[in-house]
């Protein structure tokens, strides 16, 4: 059953070393606390999967925490590319990692296969893509009835999933709206996974049937983070820190300049510092 | 600003006929960038009523400014409806909803491939770009496509580095040699000029001067030989409206995403 729990516990639970872990979040929603709990606990031979890797991939690229990163789009969205990622693919800095790239399709029906229980996806992908020449776990299957040749690619099955969300209720069912991205198939094809939610309110009698609930029984741990996605946003309670992501470019640009940004922004803080760096992006309920 | 054409810039210019290749009726998966700003001034002008959708999964958004990624709230609060990740690669791209997927390139050959992935060797990259995000199957999936870029040399190359998405291949029929079914790209949209591919060969080939680009400009800031159409037309410039639409929703655009700092600051 769901726990609610601090979330230095639910990491120190649900995490361990060599783990292959997804943070997800497409653009919105991205679980930037629990990120930063894993940076501060140090854990390390991680494999870290996301379709969108962008700043919190970044920071646990450039502290040595990544073994292998599995991804679609290695970018700081709008911005340009992830300086701290390029300095490991490029110079092995700090460490050399392993790399399985794909396209978003591919990861989008992967991360289905896995919440399928599927051993893989099939799809009309990477045609005339150099991707599939470069990444062996992108093969073909014919369809048994039409012969079409078609992609597959194996499941994504993460250790565990973090995943940001609106609320939860008492029962621990938690609700994710908005760009809901590839949060619920990452929760459903993880064997564990942890969710921070900006509160958590009595029921949720009075929600449309339709809204993307994950029940609690699909959840090991809630911790409630306010604010616990920025620079990232959620979706009816603050914005996206735009500025935010632009400052990261030139942050992460410098090898000293980026240590010094983690010592004093993630490591000398806590979980409870991300409530305040959103007071100014909070919408007008 | 141009020297010869006070009034407005080539970048200016690219955008503004990059939207008017777009119609009313269509349906378009939108790239971040040039294509965005292009889509969005087409649907404040000619086509008021066109379904404009970012791979986040928002069908039909109408956002008063533009995104900086390709997921801002923004996008979603003007929406249609907003599907998961998967529905929007499943349903809707493969599914064949999609008339003009609209894409920008780092690298880009004269058949239409385009590279965003690596700069040198993938396994040892000189330099490691973004990636292909949704692009691979945006570029096989959607019925044409659409690319815009600003030309240079490093950017309009003979050979790219890196099959990100597969335009025309080597050219000729090589896309249905593959399978594919779709017609990739029509359109090259620059800020000096608009390129459609020749019906046999598929290479790009300048069909549409910029006003007061000259054929020299062009092949200076390319990196293969540029070939001309023989009936080489010149592109309306900006109207006063066109002009307007796209500055305002720039400036619109530049006060949102610096307002999120400013506050911080204050």
């Amino acid at each position: 059953m769901v726990k609610f729990l601090p979330l230095s516990e639910a990491v120190a639970g649900n995490l361990n070393d060599g783990d292959t872990v997804a943070f997800e979040g497409f653009t919105h929603l991205i679980p930037t606390a629990a990120a930063h709990e894993a940076i501060r606990q140090g854990f390390g031979e991680l494999t870290l999967i996301r379709m969108t890797p962008d700043l919190v991939y970044d920071q646990m690229i450039g502290m040595g925490m990544a073994r292998k990163i599995v991804f679609s789009y290695l970018g700081n969205p709008g911005v340009g590319l992830l300086r701290r990622a390029r300095d490991a693919i490029e110079n092995g800095f700090p460490r050399p990692i392993e790399v399985e790239e794909h396209s978003h399709a591919g990861m989008a029906n992967a991360y289905e296969a896995g919440a399928a229980g599927l051993p893989c996806a099939m799809f009309r992908g990477y045609r005339g893509a150099g991707l599939a020449a470069v990444n062996p776990n992108i093969k073909t299957v014919s369809c048994p009835f039409t012969g079409e040749v078609l992609a597959a690619v194996p499941a994504i099955r993460p250790d565990v999933t973090f995943i940001h969300a609106q609320k939860a209720d008492r029962k621990g069912n938690v609700l994710v709206e908005g760009i809901i991205g590839i949060q619920k198939e990452a929760v459903l094809a993880a064997k564990r996974a942890v969710v921070t939610v900006e509160e958590v309110v009595d029921s949720f009698d009075e929600l449309h049937p339709n809204l993307t609930v994950l029940p609690s029984w699909t959840i090991s741990a809630i911790s409630v983070v306010p604010g616990g996605s920025h620079p990232s946003y959620t979706h009816g309670y603050y914005i996206r820190d735009n500025a935010a992501y632009l400052e990261w470019d030139e942050i992460s640009a410098d090898r000293e300049k980026f240590q010094a940004w983690m010592q004093a922004n993630v490591i000398e803080k806590t979980a409870a510092d991300f409530a305040a760096r959103v007071e100014h992006l909070r919408t007008a309920a | 600003m141009s020297e010869r054409e006070p009034g407005f810039t080539p970048n200016e210019m690219m955008t503004i006929a990059a939207s008017r290749a777009l119609k009313n009726e269509d349906v378009c998966f939108v790239g971040i960038g040039a294509p965005s700003a292009a889509c969005n001034v087409a649907r404040l002008t000619h086509a008021p009523d066109i379904t404009l959708i970012y791979e986040s999964g928002t069908i039909g958004t109408a956002p008063q400014v533009l995104p900086l990624s390709i997921g801002d709230g923004e996008l979603c609060d003007t929406a249609v409806t907003t599907v998961s990740v998967p529905e929007m690669f499943r349903y809707w791209l493969q599914g064949g909803r999609i008339s003009i997927g609209f894409l920008g390139a780092a690298q880009l050959d004269k058949f239409g491939n385009i590279n965003t992935t690596v700069i040198g060797d993938y396994l040892h990259p000189k330099t490691r770009l973004p990636g292909g995000g949704g692009a691979p199957e945006i570029a096989t999936s959607s019925k044409e496509i659409y690319i815009t870029m600003a030309q240079s040399k490093r950017g309009m190359v003979e050979t790219i580095d890196f099959y990100t998405s597969f335009g025309h291949g080597e050219g000729g029929d090589h896309r249905k040699r593959l399978g594919i079914e779709t017609s990739g790209p029509t359109l090259l949209i620059t800020d000096l000029a608009i390129w459609k591919p020749d019906l046999d060969t598929k290479e790009f080939t300048v069909v549409s001067l910029h006003p007061g680009v000259s054929r020299a400009e062009v092949q200076a800031t390319c990196g293969w030989t540029v070939k001309f159409t023989d009936a080489l037309e010149e592109t309306p410039a900006p109207t006063a409206l066109e002009l307007k639409t796209l500055r305002d929703l720039q400036a619109r655009t530049k006060a949102a995403h610096a307002g999120t700092g400013k506050e911080k600051a204050a």
